[in-house]
């Protein structure tokens, strides 16, 4: 019986493009990438509980080796973005046993990852081989199914909800493994779980590698959509907390969280971006940063837990 | 490579690294007590740039002088941000902690830019550009004031912390709090204070800045990452250690600034940052470590 809901929004969801217009796609689509991103974080952020402010590091990655290797070897980016998610599961595996091996907990490992966000974005912007400031512009190929190009919204709006489904079904199993017994032990109380004889830094270290994975993935996704990424708009602190965000409002650890917390951010911030304007520059971002704030004080659980005890 | 060069460059590095250190050490205070990340410390800064900046417009008032108006104001302000949004989620988690204040950073920053619009300002002041040399090397006096009272206010508060009641009731509460509250100590009246003073020297800076730094709504980002910087190399809570951090960094950026192109030089700073994470988390001088 309880499954009902669930299979009713998405058949909803699987049905709509065929009545939505091409705005409403395009913020669909918006939501179901930044849920997925959510839901990569999630695994380190959430479940492991170790909170990272530099994930923008993952998205880069993969936005960029997917770029690079289609406009300078011709790779197809349904390949491309593989090497970019190994590659950053790579360098989250670096920058998670380095971080932990000495020890940063909490707000010192989200300083580290801030630094690192930082560190990588600066690197983007000065190196021109990479694009530098300016970025990097994917050559236009129209419907090009190998260059993962499609003119219309429609193929990217079932890709990317496909990816949430999927990313959020790896969660799923993750949550229910023994893996996932460990982060969670790990999160609520590291001391206790060493004692118990889990190798914290060792999970530690593989959600790290997990959650960038993930997140690549993503990146490389926003690259195709996009076609257009530079170090502004894919690396640094303000991306990552970004990426962070939805899932901390729609609840950490929670399964449903980042894609309640997607759904609730991505049409409040354009129904005010609509009401307010960008006219008198800040209005926007100040209603925006009022908003963080009372859901910060309001719902500090979250906006999903709360939900959930509605429904009950 | 021109040694004088280095050595100037050096200089103004240490210069620069005065302010900094007044940034950094209302950011080590909240830190260090409240143990909150206060992403909105440099918006601070950048209001008290304002304040100083419509004070002398208006007023006439000498930024330096301006400083016994914003520091009283911008305590109280502090109080009353920490009272209205920072204490409401002091016993959340610390994501929800650093989204606050995130969110206030981004409120405030546009707040500014609504306000003001994003338009540079500054001041000319007769004494902006008076420098004043030393062998070969010129030192700019608004600088150089800006580190004297740098000095000044660290010492202020070290003492105030070491001697007085109230500062030792602070420093109780940093270190443990929950044994704080059974001795009596008024635990949220502390939070209060302490968030206050951090706030006047954040507002403190942006006063001293004024003279030889220009005015706009996004100041206060370009500081905040590099107090944070600070505040760890020096050890979290630890002032003399923000103030000794405060003149490493901005000698390390400046002379950084020599061999690396463009935007890298940041890179200095997040190395070192990185490397004091992982090596010395307490700080060169000591401080609090989770």
């Amino acid at each position: 019986m309880k499954f009902i809901l669930p299979v009713l929004i998405l058949l909803f969801l699987f049905l709509l493009p065929l009545f939505a217009g091409t705005y409403l796609l395009h913020l669909m689509i918006l939501i179901f990438l930044y849920a997925y991103l959510g839901q990569s974080w999630n695994v380190l952020g959430g479940y492991a509980g170790q909170l990272s402010l530099g994930h923008a590091t993952f998205l880069g990655l993969g936005a960029y080796t997917s770029t690079l290797l289609f406009i300078h070897l011709g790779v197809t980016p349904w390949l491309g973005m593989f090497v970019g998610a190994i590659l950053a599961a790579l360098c989250g595996v670096i920058i998670g046993f380095m971080s932990f091996h000495f020890g940063l907990k909490s707000h010192f490992f989200a300083l580290a990852t801030i630094a690192f966000a930082e560190i990588f974005r600066l690197f983007a912007t000065s190196f021109q081989a990479v694009g530098g400031a300016q970025g990097l512009l994917i050559p236009l190929k129209g419907n090009d199914l190998y260059a993962l190009q499609f003119v219309e919204k429609d193929p990217f709006y079932y890709i990317a909800l496909i990816m949430v489904i999927l990313c959020t079904g790896i969660v799923y199993l993750l949550q229910r493994s023994k893996f996932g017994f460990y982060f969670v032990a790990i999160r609520e109380n590291e001391e206790a779980a060493k004692a118990l004889g889990i190798n914290t830094l060792r999970y530690k270290v593989l959600a790290t590698g997990i959650s960038a994975f993930l997140t690549a993935l993503g990146g490389s996704f926003y690259a195709q959509y996009v076609l257009y990424i530079d170090p502004h708009g894919t690396f640094g602190v303000l991306n990552s907390v970004d990426i962070a965000l939805r899932t901390i409002i729609g609840g950490t650890g929670t399964l449903l969280g980042p894609i309640v917390g997607s759904f609730v951010l991505s049409p409040l911030s354009e129904m005010i971006q609509t009401l307010i304007g960008v006219g008198r520059g800040g209005v926007y971002m100040m209603v925006y940063g009022a908003i963080l704030m009372i859901v910060c004080i309001v719902m500090p659980n979250g906006v999903f837990p709360y939900i959930k005890r509605l429904w009950k | 490579m021109d040694m004088n060069l280095l050595v100037q460059v050096a200089i103004n590095g240490l210069l620069t690294g005065g302010v900094f250190a007044i940034i950094a050490i209302g950011l080590t205070l909240i830190f260090g007590v409240l143990e909150i990340v206060n992403f909105a410390h440099g918006e601070f800064v950048m209001l008290g740039m304002y304040a100083s900046y419509f004070l002398y417009i208006f007023l006439g008032i000498d930024p330096y002088l301006s400083l016994l108006i914003v520091m009283p104001v911008f305590f109280f302000f502090g109080m009353l941000i920490q009272k209205s949004l920072i204490e409401r989620v002091m016993k959340a988690r610390f994501h929800i902690q650093i989204l606050l204040t995130l969110g206030l950073m981004l409120f405030l920053q546009n707040f500014a830019q609504f306000a003001w619009s994003s338009d540079f300002r500054s001041v000319k002041l007769p004494y902006s550009s008076s420098v004043f040399q030393v062998g070969e090397f010129i030192i700019n006096i608004p600088r150089l004031i800006a580190c004297f009272l740098a000095l000044v206010i660290a010492g202020v508060l070290y003492f105030f912390l070491k001697k007085t009641d109230l500062g030792m009731a602070i420093k109780a509460c940093a270190v443990e709090k929950e044994g704080a509250s059974i001795v009596g100590i008024n635990v949220e009246r502390i939070y209060l204070i302490a968030f206050g003073i951090g706030i006047a020297c954040a507002g403190a800076a942006g006063s001293i800045l004024l003279p030889f730094f220009y005015v706009s709504p996004n100041v206060g980002s370009v500081f905040v990452l590099t107090a944070f910087v600070i505040v760890v190399l020096g050890g979290m809570g630890n002032f003399v250690g923000a103030l000794l951090g405060g003149f490493i960094i901005g000698a390390a950026e400046a002379i950084g600034e020599l061999f690396l192109p463009g935007a890298l030089k940041q890179v200095v700073s997040f190395v070192i940052f990185i490397l004091i994470l992982f090596f010395r988390p307490m700080g060169l001088l000591g401080g609090k470590v989770d």
